[in-house]
């Protein structure tokens, strides 16, 4: 029997390390990948409280689990154009510091 | 102490030591791989809140297809070890220093309001059976029908913007 707040105080601190790499790093592709990380804790709240929740039966809630399959199918639709953006940048300029780029103008 | 919190614990070990050590890699492509870790261990942990749909589904759409096309990206571009520049000398221990606030009071806030009388306990049979993947996906196709459509053509037009994005640097270099 684990309490549902070990769950989410988890989901806390995944959350708390996905946006610390957002400001902290300087490659593109490494703060995508904590975003990513983000989306997931965000997930794992998600499942958390819909099992907590449950409906007649011994049945857990299903619209947490639902929402995860859009959030990861969103996931999948922005990495998606995401990198392309990245690789079309990198071939345009050389270089990918996130420094140096203020405007998505080729 | 019960086993079902010594595993919860030695997994959310794991999970937080590999999201650190995707953090603080050099290397891109070894935080791609702590990445992948990190996934499968919340897949793991799916699978102990009696989702196993939601589990296998992060295998393979975030551990399976989005990290192979991270490493193919960094491996492609040479983007492994990129020079650290640093234009803004005070934001690193801005940054830390705002995390561990927001670390400490969502933790307090978690811990000082939690509902102490929810728990969660290990699935059994019952709840992994088809029965309950039947309700599920009763309820992905009856009660959200409509974003469920609304996410088909999401991901139409992300496949297409990338063709787009990619396509048409080939027609200028013609």
């Amino acid at each position: 029997m684990v309490p549902v707040n070990y769950y989410v105080a988890l989901s806390a601190v995944l959350f708390t390390i996905g946006a610390l790499g957002v400001l902290i790093r300087r490659n593109p592709l490494i703060i995508f990948m904590s975003v990513e990380l983000m989306l997931n804790a965000g997930n794992l709240a998600f499942v958390a409280f819909g099992r907590s929740y449950e409906i007649a039966g011994g049945q857990p809630f299903f619209s947490g689990q639902i929402f995860v399959f859009f959030v990861i199918a969103v996931a999948a639709a922005e990495v998606a154009v995401g990198l392309a953006l990245i690789v079309e940048i990198f071939k345009a300029r050389k270089n990918i510091n996130i420094d140096e780029l203020n405007s998505l103008k080729g | 102490m019960n086993s079902d919190i010594i595993v919860f614990l030695v997994l959310s070990l794991i999970a937080i030591s590999s999201a650190l050590g995707m953090l603080f890699s050099r290397n891109a492509v070894y935080s791609a791989l702590y990445l992948v870790l990190n996934f499968v261990t919340v897949a793991v942990f799916y699978l102990l809140l009696g989702a196993p749909f939601i589990a296998m589904s992060q295998i393979t759409v975030y551990a399976g297809a989005i990290m192979v096309l991270f490493l193919f990206v960094i491996m492609l571009l040479g983007a492994e070890n990129l020079a650290p520049s640093q234009s803004l000398p005070w934001q690193k221990p801005l940054a830390y220093t705002l995390a561990v606030v927001l670390v400490v009071e969502s933790v307090y806030l978690v811990i000082s309001r939690a509902q102490t009388d929810k728990f969660i306990s290990t699935p059994d049979a019952a709840l992994n059976s088809m029965e309950n993947l039947r309700e599920m996906a009763m309820s992905l196709f009856n009660q959200y029908l409509l974003p469920f459509e609304i996410t088909s053509i999401l991901l139409l037009v992300a496949m297409v913007g990338a063709i787009v994005l990619t396509k048409q640097e080939k027609r200028e270099q013609k």
